[in-house]
């Protein structure tokens, strides 16, 4: 049990994959200008994310490890998180017609999103086991939408602020993602895993 | 190699049959209603039946939350279609969105009436009323728009309007009826410039 609180809080805090791993910038720099659009955003993202690090886990110990195509990793993984961004979709469009009017183009932008394809293929580096990937995964997403949902209350703020010509829009955003990472560089050494 | 060809193309297939079958299960059924609705409006975007375009308010008709009678720029015609398609009793225009405006009108000062308080050459956004203080004032119907500005501040309810008569000058050939919709609703944009082009051409006269 412990082991999966470990994983958590080194996903979550620790090994953050935006600010540490450096993965998924693209929706962090992209998604974060208003909280309610990066709240929905982390939402798909904590689903996508946790179901796609299951099925790659599934793909790959029962369908490529036994065959030995391991080589074939990268190229199923994306064909699985396409799927499972797709079928998200699909479910999102028909339950929550709301949530896909706020999440609108961003939710193809999953696909994209290099931190579910790193989680996936990170599980099979660590060797992580069914219950040890999705916990895994899950802790990767909450940590990339506790980051996102910080950024986006940060930049709120920014939009409001009196910034210099030349440091507004993206070179601010940018600049507060860095302080962001350093102060998250201050977990390290919290967990070691 | 072969079972590296294999295996891809099975999970491709398994894959495609899972979205397959969810792009039937979690199909979302768009309004056909909203369309036709849609197609109906003039799409001028103006916003005046209180929705931000033509879409929502097509939406909100098919919902039942917004009345037929709200679109000024579609005017009779429109509303005239929307209770065909709908099955609804066709009604007056609601004058709270605005009213349409079928043929131009121009402003007429009841000289009788007229105490001269200027009020109404105030208004005149294009300064088409002559008259001083406590002397007759009167409209230059060429410079007139027909905006009514002047009604309002009027004391004594003197001013009136008037459409203007067809004149050999005015008047052409109606546009024939078309059958398609695209094109009528092109065709109506284009009458409505025309007309404003004649209107100019009037007061340039």
């Amino acid at each position: 049990m412990s082991e999966y609180l470990l994983i958590l809080v080194s996903t979550i805090l620790v090994n953050n994959f935006v600010l540490v791993k450096f993965l998924g910038l693209c929706p962090f720099m992209g998604v974060s200008r208003k909280l309610e659009t990066a709240t929905g955003m982390g939402l798909a993202t904590t689903f996508v994310l946790t179901l796609s690090a299951i099925c790659s886990y599934l793909v790959n110990e029962y369908l490529l490890a036994p065959l030995g195509l391991e080589y074939l990793r990268t190229i199923a993984f994306i064909l699985v998180i396409a799927v499972v961004v797709q079928f998200t979709e699909m479910v999102v469009q028909k339950t929550s017609p709301l949530l896909y009017q706020v999440l609108g183009i961003f939710l193809p932008l999953i696909t994209t999103n290099c931190a579910v394809l790193g989680v996936a293929l990170l599980n099979v580096k660590e060797a992580h086991g069914f219950l040890e990937s999705a916990v895994y995964g899950f802790g990767a997403a909450v940590g990339f939408s506790l980051v996102l949902i910080l950024f986006a209350a940060i930049r709120e703020r920014i939009a409001a602020a009196d910034v210099p010509v030349p440091f507004q829009g993206a070179a601010v955003g940018l600049v507060t993602a860095g302080l962001m990472s350093l102060a998250f560089m201050g977990f390290s050494g919290l967990v070691r895993l | 190699m072969l079972a590296a060809i294999l295996a891809l193309a099975g999970l491709a297939l398994a894959f495609g049959l899972l979205l397959g079958y969810a792009s039937i299960r979690f199909k979302v059924e768009g309004d056909p209603v909203v369309d036709q609705i849609d197609a109906i409006l003039p799409q001028t975007q103006c916003g005046q039946c209180g929705y931000p375009g033509c879409r929502p308010y097509a939406q909100a008709i098919a919902a039942g939350e917004a009345d037929i009678n709200q679109c000024p720029p579609g005017g009779e015609q429109t509303i005239q279609q929307l209770a065909d398609l709908l099955g609804r009793e066709p009604k007056p225009l609601n004058p709270e969105h605005g009213e349409e405006e079928e043929t131009p009108e121009v402003a007429i000062i009841d000289e009788n009436i007229c105490i001269g308080c200027t009020l109404c050459v105030q208004a005149c956004p294009v300064d088409a009323i002559v008259g001083a203080a406590k002397q007759m004032h009167t409209v230059i119907e060429a410079e007139c728009t027909g905006c009514e500005l002047c009604i309002e501040p009027c004391p004594v309810d003197c001013i009136y309007m008037v459409p203007v008569p067809d004149t050999p000058q005015t008047w052409r050939w109606p546009f024939p009826e078309l059958y398609s919709e695209d094109a009528r609703r092109g065709l109506a944009q284009v009458e409505r410039e025309e007309a404003d082009e004649a209107t100019e051409a009037t007061h340039d006269r």
